[in-house]
């Protein structure tokens, strides 16, 4: 939760730039030493142990419930299902107003209905003073169900999808000119049709719950991905002010889009709590979090484009088909890089979708623009090999000055740039372009590669900073930490930002009690709280100065800030070394013990005010730009010919992700991207029986995702130029690594083999 | 998981005397396979004998040439030992392409044999399974079949057996040793498991009161040049879509000595008999390797999904048998 403050350390003389070093991140020690403390590892003397109970049809209702048996098991506290749990209060409508309504994974009021929804949704949950006697009272419940007809055959029901109706945030389509009459008449085309299978969340750290009451108020400590969505929606679920819950997600180990909602286990474990007032925790099994977490929805994606013998694209539609539960889920836009990344004349892009009985969908790492740009950048590829042209140049050939949908301006795009460092890098002038024209040995090698495309987002953030007298810092801000070091990053900002040395900065996060931070999504957080916590620390500089300014003793008497430059632990004059003084003396002259500064506030005024500002500022600012990541992914693939085969042998990815905050991290985050984008080319797929919509693979020995042999060393770099629109400069690195990464392995299969595969995964039967 | 008592064997003479009388007992090798399947209570003991404090874990040559194993070696000691890598290459790469390093550390070779398969549907306990109830149906049968078999399955079930090191042993002719306080038996590898028939619940001819306490090579010397070709669908930890256990010996061009047994394709570790035959004596050619696949294939039925096993199994057996020709047993 907190890092502790390392003081032994000499500052460093001059003021050196922390931001963009590769600094260790502040909670590795505890987090490879096992003392970082997760969700279900918090101790409570009478803590008792939660197991759920699965429904295994996929819509009906239950006719019959028998927990003599669980309830004989010994230990055994409470069987709850919807006979005699307490009635709770179903899920918010979803509201833009209310971002907190977006929090619900599904809109089933669990335990409060006897409706079933999908095959496993949660029916009934033991609590017992053991984990062993919870899960084996577990399956000694016996259910019985009315079965209503359901649908949850993806494949059968596509045809049935409906255009997705646009909102504030995203529009289901968009046109300019008239994209089908320019696709027919065009001199060089391809129409195609890709799918994409569902994919299951699979973090290290499976999800876990720790509740414990006290009279009317609550703690619960919850790996999550937004703590205030979990703390309103369980506030309101169990009828209590926001006030009375406090939600603790100290470390979260890995979310990816997992932890974003509030799932049912999250809510059962707090109503496990209250029903046996015991604190009581729940973490649920592998099989659990395929069956009560959404995932990512399967895909079917038509791709055509129009050009001229020269390679200008006069065409380009793009449309989609995903789907959402019939009690919740969310669309994704599968269309999104459609509208950014090349200059057609005229372009169609439509996102339609289908309901079904299963699980509802999620978010999971780049929602739309992972499997979008599978299909766009396949068959840009095909397009490149239908004209006889380099797949880059033919990329460089339509690189926009401005959006091409609506002419917006970019506020960063260095694609260009990108694909130039990377063909450099993995030597690309190399690749004969004649598809199984490479060979190793007995392999077959094939080059390929994609754009990268994720759009940044900035959220609101509260934040405070407060500076002692002996120069330490305090940044304290509700962030979340999931793994990608965001504790070590606004510590090296706050240094920057106020001219003490990085070990000086102590940052405080995970934790709904702390000033309201973002939430972690959209790859938006660290730019968020960037944003604030510079303004914070201006704020913070400016009232010390006041402090030293008054002062007929001080070096800075009489001084504006304009002046004065933030360096080696105090304030001193710009262009005038020596002539200034360290925050220490400043604060123990003025009798002060510590100066904070706040941005954003935290009361029920303040936190409406601030959301409203905030949505206007972004909307405005969306009207004005257009901003993301992007990138150039570069892989070369070996392809046993016996077999089908494919293995993974090289990989370059250049990414314009504006400022780098930790060069290690930002490169852990990167290559992260890529080896998911990796296990979705070629082995990830959730396999939805579609007889009855039951996932028969809920286990990492048989949902495949890649293992270490299947990686190869990933040569990831950036090109370190600020977006000028973003705060520091910074664009968000979580996501857009992903994007790309399917076709870029795609197209390095065609090369190496002259098979087109354009259904994922790339398993070695479609190469036979 | 059902609760169970716990009981510790210290000789092999205390662990048949429990068997025998315990209801409801099993013996825990590593419990690689048999605590997953407790925890999922497809299995569900009443008592577990603990086996491995028991004298079983030594590797020795035999009189005749041959090598024993004791049923407690665990994989990853059984893979690594000399005289295995040098006599028997196949064996220890088969080994190796199973599982993780972490669970060769603990899985022994008499539990090995017992693994049972790796279908969804037998795994998943709403799902019908005549395996784990004899009766109730198979739902494999038109639903995910990409690793079931595509030899020797019946109606009442099509699933696979997952072990890599047993397609080695039935391939090198190794005999199983089981004791029960009615004696020592010796089982043929190549009749150890069995093919479901009506009642796949019965995967092998070891009794329910016998142990593995080892497994017996004979002296082969053709299993100097052999391998073992494991395809799947990621490079490491997965089960194998289709493996080839080879040892090959040419003399003059034609083939003097052949032993050949394929994995991921029926309920048994698949002996290629019918490849064999094709092979001994024949031109050491792709025409003769693929000649002998297809006799091998010949009765192969696919299920819904993995019609492409046979293509790939055809393949696989070329290219191990081709490599073994040309670059011996390299791995």
């Amino acid at each position: 939760m907190t890092q502790a403050p390392v003081h032994s350390r000499p500052a460093p003389a001059t003021a050196e730039r922390i931001v963009g070093k590769p600094i260790d991140r502040v909670d590795g020690r505890a987090k490879t030493t096992g003392a970082a403390r997760y969700s279900a590892e918090y101790p409570y003397p009478d803590i008792a142990h939660a197991a759920l109970v699965h429904a295994t049809v996929s819509r009906g209702r239950i006719a019959g419930i028998d927990a003599a048996a669980a309830s004989a098991v010994p230990g055994v506290l409470a069987v709850i299902t919807h006979l005699n749990a307490p009635a709770m209060k179903p899920p918010p409508p979803v509201s833009m107003m209310n971002l907190s309504s977006l929090a619900s994974g599904t809109t089933v009021n669990y335990l409060n209905t006897d409706e079933v929804h999908w095959d496993g949704q949660p029916v009934a949950v033991v609590v017992a003073e053991t984990l062993e006697a919870a899960q084996r009272a577990a399956s000694l419940v016996e259910v019985t169900y009315e079965t209503l007809p359901a649908t949850f055959d993806f494949a059968a029901e596509e045809k049935n999808a409906k255009p997705q109706k646009s909102d504030l945030v995203q529009s289901g389509g968009a046109t300019k000119g008239d994209a089908e009459a320019a696709l027919a008449a065009a001199p060089v085309s391809v129409d195609l049709r890709f799918t994409t299978p569902p994919h299951n969340h699979n973090a290290l750290e499976p999800h876990a719950t720790t509740a414990a009451w006290d009279g009317d108020r609550v703690t619960v400590y919850d790996g999550a991905q937004n703590m205030y969505w979990v703390r309103d929606n369980l506030a309101l679920k169990f009828g209590i002010p926001a006030a009375n819950v406090r939600v603790i997600s100290p470390y979260v180990g890995g979310a990816f889009g997992g932890k974003t909602m509030v799932w049912a286990g999250t809510i059962l474990t707090v109503l496990a709590a209250r029903v046996t007032a015991r604190p009581v925790r729940l973490m649920l099994t592998r099989e659990g979090v395929y069956r009560t977490v959404g995932g990512r929805t399967p895909s079917t994606q038509r791709v055509a484009l129009g050009a001229e013998a020269d390679g200008r694209l006069t065409a380009l539609v793009h449309t989609s088909v995903t789907r959402l539960g019939r009690v919740g889920g969310g669309p994704e836009q599968v269309t999104s890089q459609s509208r950014h990344l090349y200059d057609a004349e005229n372009i169609l892009v439509q996102q339609n979708l289908v309901k079904l009985d299963l699980l509802p969908n999620t978010v999971m790492r780049a929602p739309g623009e992972s499997i979008g740009t599978f299909a766009l950048e396949s068959a840009i590829d095909e397009l490149a090999g239908e004209l006889g042209m380099d797949p880059i140049a033919l990329r460089m050939r339509n690189e926009p000055e401005r959006n091409p949908i609506d002419g917006k301006r970019f506020a960063h795009r260095m694609l260009r740039e990108a694909y130039a460092r990377g063909a450099e890098r993995f030597g690309w002038s190399e690749r004969t372009p004649e598809p199984g024209s490479m060979r190793d040995g007995r392999w077959l090698v094939g080059m390929g590669v994609a754009s990268a495309y994720h759009p940044s987002w900035q959220f609101a953030a509260n934040v405070t900073v407060r500076l002692s007298a002996d120069g330490t810092v305090v940044v304290r801000c509700g962030f979340h930490e999931m793994g990608m070091g965001g504790a070590t990053a606004q510590a090296q900002i706050a240094a920057d930002a106020l001219g003490v040395p990085f070990e000086a900065v102590r940052v405080e996060y995970g934790d709904t009690a702390l000033p309201t931070g973002p939430g972690a999504g959209g790859s938006g957080q660290t730019a968020s709280i960037a944003a604030s916590l510079v303004s914070a620390c201006d704020k913070l500089k400016r009232s010390v100065l006041a402090l030293a300014r008054r002062s007929g003793d001080s070096p800075l008497r009489g001084q504006r800030m304009t002046g004065v430059e933030a360096r080696d632990g105090g304030l001193y004059r710009t262009g005038r070394p020596g002539l200034g003084e360290t925050y220490a003396a400043i604060l123990t002259r003025a009798g002060r013990d510590s100066v904070e500064a706040r941005v954003g506030s935290d009361t029920r005024v303040g936190a409406i005010a601030g959301q409203v500002r905030f949505m206007s500022k972004l909307m405005l600012d969306r009207r004005r730009w257009v901003k993301a990541a992007s990138g150039a992914q570069f892989c070369e693939v070996r392809v046993d010919p016996d077999t089908g085969e494919v293995r993974v042998s090289r990989w370059v990815g250049v990414f314009d992700v504006g400022t780098v905050i930790n060069a290690k991290t930002t490169a852990g985050q990167l290559r992260g991207g890529i080896v998911m984008g990796v296990g979705m080319a070629l082995s990830e797929e959730t396999l939805v029986d579609p007889r009855n919509g039951r996932i028969m693979n809920p286990s990492l020995a048989e949902y495949h995702v890649p293992v270490h042999a299947d990686i190869p060393s990933i040569d990831v770099s950036w090109l370190d130029e600020p977006d000028p629109t973003m705060p520091l400069g910074l664009i968000g690195v979580g996501e857009v690594s992903i994007t790309g990464a399917a076709a870029a392995i795609a197209n390095a299969v065609h090369h190496a083999t002259g098979r087109r595969v354009r259904d994922l995964p790339i398993t070695l039967d479609r190469l036979l | 998981m059902k609760a169970f008592s716990y009981v510790s064997a210290t000789d092999v003479a205390a662990a048949l005397r429990a068997i025998s009388t315990e209801p409801n007992a099993k013996f825990l090798g590593g419990g690689t396979n048999l605590v997953d399947l407790m925890r999922e209570e497809i299995e569900q003991p009443d008592t577990i004998i603990d086996i491995t404090r028991l004298p079983l874990s030594g590797i020795e040559e035999l009189p005749g040439g041959g090598v024993r194993i004791g049923a407690m070696v665990r994989n990853s000691h059984l893979a690594a030992h000399r005289l295995i890598r040098t006599r028997y290459p196949m064996l220890s790469q088969a080994v190796l392409t199973g599982a993780s390093a972490q669970l060769r550390n603990m899985a022994t070779v008499g539990g090995n044999l017992l693994q049972r398969t790796r279908c969804l549907y037998f795994y998943d306990g709403a799902a019908a399974c005549n395996k784990r109830e004899p009766g109730r149906g198979c739902d494999a049968i038109g639903g995910f079949t990409r690793n079931h078999a595509i030899l020797g399955a019946s109606e009442a079930c099509v699933a696979t057996h997952p072990s890599d090191m047993c397609v080695a042993l039935a391939a090198l002719d190794a005999t199983v040793v089981a004791e029960s306080v009615r004696g020592v038996r010796r089982i043929p590898m190549t009749e150890f498991h069995v093919l479901p028939g009506e009642t796949p619940d019965i995967e092998t001819t070891l009794a329910a009161d016998e142990l593995v306490t080892a497994v017996e090579l004979p002296d082969l010397p053709v299993a100097a040049t052999s391998a073992y070709r494991k395809v799947r669908d990621r490079a490491s930890y997965a089960f194998a879509l289709v493996s080839v256990a080879a040892a090959l010996e040419t003399s003059g061009g034609a083939v003097s000595a052949v032993r050949l047994a394929l994995g991921g394709v029926a309920a048994k570790p698949w002996r290629a008999y019918q490849a064999e035959q094709v092979l001994l004596g024949a031109p050491a050619t792709d025409e003769t390797f693929e000649r002998a696949a297809d006799a091998e294939l010949a009765p192969a039925v696919a299920q819904s999904q993995n019609a492409f096993k046979i293509e790939l199994a055809r393949r696989a057996i070329v290219a191990t048998l081709r490599r073994l020709l040309t670059e011996g047993s390299a791995a």
